[in-house]
């Protein structure tokens, strides 16, 4: 499904990603974990088309088209969905407004029929259920004034309507407490099938009691330097990052 | 950020939908404005004495004013004396029947989407359609005369309704009132007039477009609309003008009058050609227009969307004088480009119990300059009243200015004001949000601006909602990258 081949990126001339391969067949989940500032959000950031980020080397490639080439939009109507680190906040657009909208832009591009009011809102309501949302945030503007677990529900309850192909999760577990953390947890674990893949983007182990990776995936300065099966989580949580980069260093 | 930039530069380019010259033949004025022009144009349109010497003397006032300029807007000094102060097509149809017109005329309607033909049959609106300066279409108007409503053009008004024109015009702009004001009083051409009687609501929206297409003319409407004791009428006018490359003036009146237990409510989108991307044309508008709550419990309700003109100077404004009468003003004004904007309101409180609501949506684009001012006065024997003010600045790019400057002057210890203010900007991770999303960079601008307008939007009639925002769309057109 996803297949990443000596990926480089730079910000603002400094190279982040330093050639990265990986590859996501759909059914699986895979974690990405790594120090702060070895380039995981970038990875997420590039996957999803951010345009600051330049690639100077490398291909990707999703369900066989070369994503590198597509537009951010098109990326997602393709079926990539970014939970953002940081939700952004858009005062005046409300939630069901911007999903209806999503929705229907993502089905016009598969050729699908668009969903009317009554069709949008039996499936919306289906959704909030799974993350145990509350009707009232429907009608707010999108996260604007949330606080941060409802930021971050958000993106899940997004992600769940949206019904990616392949979601990306870039550090959705940070700053949630443990009700939450179950709750987005899951919100992806129900995501999962055949069809669809994910790669979940964190910095601890906990998330990981909850979405089971099949392969976990060790991010240093640029590269993954470490792959492995769940196991790897928690020997890093063990032994911290540490005796990698050594390990590294070494090598 | 530099990429930020670049990319709304790269977008703030649009070329103005409406830009066309109908073939019409018309008859014009030698150019120049003196005490002749005024007393040939009151002989062509057949004006009873009264209105003559009105127009001398509003003409006489001008001549003492100076243009004003504490607004927040530049522009080369406008000669008046280049300007013709009349243009009318030559083969006036005849107003029986829509078939009779100049089929050219008819083409220009349908270009700009307004086919009044469409609009008979489907949406039920009576349309006043003001060509330059002469109305050439009146529609719906038997049905309204079974009511006792009457509608139709200033000039018609001035003919056959001359005892409320009297009564009226002037009443609530003087023709002293100010220099833009003055000089419409000397030399308007038409405009359109509304009376609805005592008791009745009238049944449809009426409405006007107006159009300038002639060249180097100003176009000077006048407009009056009396509501008698308790009617209500609701107004909409729409205007788009084609492309010129000079600046051409556009100084409209227009006055409301609601009497006891009254309501009007006006409605306006603006669209008139805001000049070129490098701010070279455009139409000046420079307009007044008030209300005058007259009786107990009358409201009237200004509903503005504004976006083209290259400079827009205008306050639709409330004199609350009936106890317990309201005044609301919900504008959007939007700037791209060169373009330049200093409007708001004015609410005078004068009656007991009187309150006025403002919304102010302000979005500047491009290198345009955008300004909300707005005076709320409370007179001293105004006992109770109450003001809300929500003045919003929302900037798209770096290179727009957004100011507000709002005038507060309360004499009577019993009011209570509220004012809000914010300025925001739509950011490029907002776009990315949003792009994330599966929805493209235009859409995603166009659904932040909308919501932001949201709640302007919904004081609009329905069908025009729906304009206001494909406008709005085609106005930010390009001005994000």
């Amino acid at each position: 499904m996803l297949e990443i081949k000596n990926l480089h990126a730079n910000i603002g001339g400094k190279e982040i990603l330093k050639g990265i391969d990986l590859t996501v067949n759909t059914g699986e989940v895979h974690a990405i974990m790594g120090p702060n500032g070895s380039g995981k959000s970038t990875l997420a950031q590039v996957l999803a088309g951010r345009k600051e980020y330049e690639v100077t080397k490398g291909t990707v490639t999703f369900s066989g088209k070369n994503l590198l080439e597509l537009s951010p939009e098109v990326r997602a109507r393709e079926g990539i969905f970014l939970a953002f680190q940081y939700p952004v906040e858009i005062p005046g657009v409300s939630n069901v407004n911007l999903l209806k909208t999503a929705i229907n832009e993502i089905r016009k591009y598969r050729g699908e029929e668009e969903l009317d009011a009554m069709e949008f809102m039996t499936h919306l309501k289906k959704k909030m259920k799974l993350v145990e949302m509350d009707q009232s945030l429907l009608s707010r503007a999108v996260n604007d004034g949330f606080s941060g677990g409802e930021k971050k529900r958000n993106e899940i309850l997004q992600m769940a309507v949206l019904e990616p192909r392949l979601a990306i999760l870039d550090e959705t577990d940070s700053g949630l407490d443990i009700d939450a953390l179950r709750i987005v947890a899951n919100g992806v674990n129900k995501l999962k099938s055949p069809e669809r893949a994910a790669i979940v983007v964190t910095h601890y182990q906990r998330l990981l009691n909850y979405i089971i990776p099949d392969f976990v995936h060790v991010l240093y300065n640029g590269k993954i330097v470490k792959s492995g099966g769940k196991e790897l989580a928690f020997e890093l949580e063990e032994k911290g990052y540490d005796w990698l980069k050594e390990q590294k260093e070494l090598a | 950020m530099s990429t930020e930039v670049s990319q709304i530069e790269e977008l703030a380019n649009k070329e103005y939908k409406y830009g066309f010259v109908s073939n019409i033949e018309s008859d014009t004025f030698p150019k120049g404005l003196n005490e002749d022009i005024i007393r040939r144009l009151s002989a062509i349109k057949e004006e009873p004495e009264f209105m003559l010497e009105w127009r001398l003397k509003a003409y006489r006032h001008w001549l003492t004013l100076k243009e004003p300029n504490w607004a927040n807007i530049h522009y080369d000094p406008i000669d008046y004396q280049k300007i013709s102060y009349y243009s009318a097509p030559k083969n006036k149809p005849k107003l029986n029947s829509l078939d009779e017109a100049d089929p050219e005329l008819i083409k220009t309607y349908q270009k700009l989407g307004i086919s009044i033909e469409e609009q008979k049959i489907f949406s039920g609106v009576a349309v006043d359609a003001v060509f330059d300066s002469v109305s050439v279409a009146t529609t719906f108007k038997s049905k309204l005369a079974e009511l006792g409503i009457i509608f139709c053009s200033m000039s018609e008004a001035i003919r056959n309704h001359s005892d409320l024109v009297k009564q009226y015009l002037g009443s609530v702009v003087p023709s002293t009132d100010n220099f833009f004001a003055s000089l419409n009083s000397a030399v308007f051409s038409d405009g359109s007039f509304a009376y609805i009687p005592k008791g009745v609501r009238c049944p449809m929206e009426l409405s006007t477009y107006f159009r300038i297409n002639a060249k180097n003319t100003g176009q000077f409407e006048r407009t009056l609309i009396i509501a008698d004791e308790g009617a209500y009428v609701s107004y909409l006018e729409g205007c788009t003008a084609p492309m010129r490359d000079e600046n051409q003036l556009h100084a409209a009146v227009v006055e409301l009058v609601a009497l006891d237990n009254a309501t009007v409510k006006y409605s306006t989108v603006q669209n008139w050609y805001p000049g070129d991307k490098n701010g070279k044309g455009g139409i000046f508008n420079f307009v007044t227009k008030r209300g005058m709550c007259k009786g107990v419990n009358s409201k009237i309700s200004w509903t503005q969307v504004e976006t083209g003109s290259a400079i827009t100077w205008k306050y639709p404004s409330c004199l609350l004088i009936g106890d317990n009468s309201i005044g609301e003003f919900y504008s959007v004004a939007v700037t791209n480009n060169y373009q330049q904007a200093d409007t708001g309101t004015k609410m005078i409180h004068m009656g007991k119990n009187t309150r006025s609501t403002i919304v102010s949506k302000g979005i500047s684009a491009g290198k345009s300059n955008n300004s909300y001012r707005g005076q709320v006065r409370i007179i001293r024997r105004a006992d109770n009243a109450r003001n809300f003010s929500q003045c919003d600045s929302l900037l798209i790019g770096d290179k727009c200015g957004a100011h507000t400057f709002p005038y507060l002057e309360i004499n009577n210890s019993t009011a209570q004001m509220e004012h809000e203010a914010t300025t925001s900007k739509i950011g490029e991770d907002q776009i990315f949000y949003l792009n994330q999303r599966g929805i493209s960079r235009e859409d995603a601008v166009n659904l932040i601006v909308n919501g932001y307008c949201k709640e302007v939007f919904k004081e609009l009639p329905m069908e025009f909602a729906v304009e206001a925002q494909k406008l709005l769309s085609v106005s930010l057109e390009g001005s994000v990258g």
